[in-house]
């Protein structure tokens, strides 16, 4: 089990990979050196290139130019077959998982054949137990949350004792709980000699767990250092550049200020045999107000935004704006109502991806008579209203005709945030406002939401990030299982106890 | 009992071509690729076995011209789809459409001809027996391999690593190719399988149901055929259900119009597809279930760059 002593020797060696794709050169010329027993973090904002870097070394993605040398030796892995046989495995970010086999059979089908099932088992039991990987091996993986699906892909690695585990923002679907069980199974794993590449973002933890780590920005190597004595701040700057974040939200919010939105009672049975079911959900949002809804992926985030939102109708009095019941209103009838909603998918939800950003303008604004009349459209005045969001939120490139799916995700995103703050609602809801958005957009984009909120607007943001939620909320609650936790002040609440929240132990205080 | 006994061999028999076909497309289904052309390649296969049975004299020597007339066609979807990623759908209509004309030209001359049909294999003494005598070892070749085939590819699915890596490979093509699974070969064998199978349906059709060749003889069964994988929830044992369904249904007709029952016939001929299809889609009603077992990749085009 033990990695080879191969000391002096590293791990892996990579010089001067380069790979770009249209338009981008996602990495451009990086060097890397792993060494065994070694915890090392590849750190870097999204877009920056780490995920890229990665896959061309598990053999996913193949480099334009460079080399890699896997103990001493030069490789070129052509597919993840390759990369597996030498002794790398990879957790992945969105796990690569079937859903629907079970915890068994999906290990199987990661391993050499002939192997029994009932045998195979017995040796995920074994190993969840050496690890503090709590599983069960007859369960699918649907049944699973998300921690649980992580788990099953680290031992699906370790199954195969590799001497290199690369895992892509692994702790993005834990809690600070279940994030702090995995750093104690991680460090045991270097101990044995093995060598962990850890891609991640948020710098408390990489200070936490990692003895190097090298920063990624555009494709490119910024520096190499020992994240246990540089300072967060210094990486943070090396990282993303100078950013002018928004502070956090003081409350602001006036006692008298009017209810706005409410939710009495919500209940629904998922429509998906995968979904979940929402449980009694309910809560109120005054104008000016930001409550914050956190959960784990697959808590009924999307079930409760397909309520809310308008596109599963439920009892008309459940949900109410202004007092007004609008449950059982579709969702045209709600936006008309003043409720504007940004789903989670951008492409294929919020936007059509092959529509240029005029077209996708109007998506969300064609029953405004100053852009459609009579069943015509105005295409001088789409042209303006499109060509205002561009300007107003800054969307690279500044171009009225491009497709929605060549921008990238940040820009997107700013783009349907300016469409649905230009249609001033009375609410909107937001789901994952910045997720997969770079630091500068994502200022952009709170401070656009903190505004909204100071005009009156009162906002739901649902979010798996937690610091984009004690930057933005006034309360905040979470979603465990389809049932929603009491919101409390956000100047009450400290991560653990989200943390606490999100794991369903909401109320234990 | 021996009307009843004969009645159930002629709804074995009905039965049978479907029941092929549409274990063919399980599988190529179960791989995550959608083909659209069995009616054509049912056509193919059943006129190539017809003109090998009429040249040769030799029906088994049809049977293996239909399957491989089956896979001929297949390979040509297979590259269209799987190398040069054209979208499976219309691949496949245009499959279908392409069959309709090729065995069309290739039958030109066969029309009417009389051919020796597929010998039933009896056991003399058994196969005498009353009733259980014809239901049970009284039949032709393809008869029992139908039936072996669906319970094969049954143990398969649900016990073997092959099929494991074949449900995987159809539920999420990316994830089976980042776990170093082959995905395109797995596609293409299955493919090639339902191309063989679906030959061998349209073989049945001419060399034993109605030995002889007509135009367009499969009279919309291929569509019937990928029917039954759909309600059938891609299971096949529910498929074999189906499959026996249609066939009684398609006799029933028969013997309707036979007894001078006061319903143009025109309505009694639709009878086997509306019940097969009624019934099927009561039996698939439980959402849970085809959510389980539907390929969740079926239809979408794999690349491993994208």
């Amino acid at each position: 089990m033990t990695g080879s002593e191969t000391h002096g020797t590293a791990r892996l060696r990579v010089r001067g990979i380069k790979k770009h794709f249209p338009g981008v050169r996602a990495v451009d010329g990086v060097d890397l050196t792993l060494m065994p027993g070694e915890i090392h973090a590849l750190i870097g904002e999204n877009g920056a290139g780490k995920s890229t870097l990665m896959k061309i070394i598990y053999g996913l993605l193949q480099a334009d130019d460079g080399s890699i040398w896997w103990e001493g030796a030069a490789v070129a892995f052509t597919d993840p077959a390759a990369a597996r046989a030498a002794g790398i495995g990879m957790v992945f970010q969105h796990f690569a998982l079937f859903e629907t086999l079970t915890v068994t059979e999906n290990i199987a089908l990661a391993l050499p054949e002939g192997r029994a099932t009932a045998a195979l088992a017995a040796d995920i039991l074994d190993l969840s137990k050496r690890y503090g990987l709590a599983l069960d091996p007859h369960r699918a993986i649907h049944a699973l949350s998300s921690g649980e699906r992580q788990r099953v892909e680290i031992i699906r690695c370790l199954l195969q004792d590799p001497r290199l585990l690369i895992l892509d923002e692994p702790t993005s679907v834990l809690t600070p709980q279940e994030a702090e069980t995995l750093f104690v199974t991680l460090r045991r794993l270097a101990a044995e000699g093995r060598t962990i590449l850890y891609i991640s973002h948020k710098l408390p933890e990489i200070q936490a767990l990692c003895d190097r780590a090298t920063i990624l920005r555009a494709g490119k190597v910024v520096d190499s250092c020992d994240p246990r004595v540089t300072s967060p701040a210094l990486m943070a700057e090396k990282m993303v550049g100078k950013v002018d974040r928004p502070s956090r939200r003081a409350t602001s919010l006036k006692a008298e200020a009017p209810l706005r939105f409410s939710v009495q009672n919500l209940s629904r049975k998922a429509g998906d045999p995968l979904g979940i079911d929402l449980r009694d959900i309910s809560f109120s949002l005054r104008a000016g107000e930001i409550l914050g809804i956190a959960g784990l992926a697959g808590s009924g985030q999307s079930e409760l935004l397909a309520a809310l939102g308008g596109e599963v109708a439920v009892a008309a009095n459940t949900i109410r704006l202004d007092d007004q019941p609008i449950g059982a209103l579709p969702v045209a009838a709600r936006r008309a109502a003043g409720l504007s909603y940004v789903p989670e998918e951008r492409l294929g939800r919020s936007a059509v991806p092959d529509l240029d950003l005029t077209a996708n303008a109007l998506l969300s604004g064609w029953q405004r008579p100053a852009l459609v009349s009579g069943g015509w459209l105005k295409r001088g005045a789409m042209q303006a209203f499109a060509e205002k969001i561009i300007a107003d939120y800054r969307v690279m490139p500044p171009k009225t005709g491009s497709l929605a799916r060549r921008l990238s995700g940040g820009n997107l995103q700013k783009f349907i945030m300016g469409r649905e703050i230009l249609a001033n609602p009375k609410v909107l809801i937001v789901a994952a406002p910045t997720w997969g958005v770079d630091a500068g957009a994502a200022a952009a984009i709170h401070r656009a939401l903190l505004g909204l909120a100071e005009a009156g607007t009162a906002l739901l943001v649902i979010s798996q990030d937690l610091d984009e939620l004690f930057i933005l909320c006034d309360r905040m609650a979470a979603l465990f299982h389809g049932g929603l936790s009491l919101a409390s002040p956000t100047a009450e609440l400290s991560r653990e106890r989200v943390g606490l929240m999100m794991g369903g132990v909401a109320d234990a205080a | 009992m021996d009307i009843a006994a004969s009645i159930l061999v002629a709804v074995m028999m009905a039965a049978t071509p479907l029941l092929l076909a549409a274990l063919g497309e399980l599988i190529t289904e179960k791989a995550g690729v959608l083909n659209l052309g069995i009616e054509g390649m049912m056509l193919v296969g059943a006129v190539c076995a017809f003109a090998v049975a009429y040249k040769t004299g030799n029906a088994y020597f049809g049977v293996v011209a239909g399957a491989l007339a089956g896979v001929t066609l297949a390979a040509f979807f297979a590259l269209l789809v799987l190398v040069l990623l054209t979208n499976q759908v219309a691949t496949g209509l245009a499959l279908t459409l392409f069959g309709i004309g090729l065995s069309a030209l290739i039958g030109k001359g066969l029309v009417g001809q009389p051919i020796p049909r597929l010998p039933l294999l009896s056991i003399p003494g058994i196969s005498d027996l009353p009733v259980v005598g014809p239901l049970l070892f009284g039949h032709d070749l393809l008869v029992y391999l139908s039936l072996a085939l669906t319970f094969l590819a049954h143990r398969i699915i649900t016990r073997t690593r092959l099929g494991l890596t074949l449900r995987a490979v159809g539920e999420s093509p990316h994830v089976a190719h980042g776990l170093g699974l082959s995905v395109r070969r797995v596609q293409l064998s299955a493919i090639l399988i339902g191309g063989a199978l679906s030959g061998l349906g349209g073989a049945y059709l001419s060399l034993a149901y109605t030995p002889m060749w007509a135009e367009n003889m499969t009279s919309g069964r291929g569509w019937i055929a990928l029917a039954l994988v759909v309600f059938g929830t891609w299971r096949p044992l529910r498929m074999l259900a189906g499959a026996y369904l249609f066939g009684a249904m398609t006799l029933a007709q028969l013997h309707l119009q036979g007894l001078g029952v006061p319903i143009p016939s025109q309505f009694l001929s639709m009878l086997p597809y509306l019940a097969t299809i009624l019934v099927l889609v009561l039996m698939s009603r439980d959402a849970v279930r085809i959510k389980l077992n539907a390929p969740a990749a079926l239809g979408k085009s794999f690349h491993p760059d994208r």
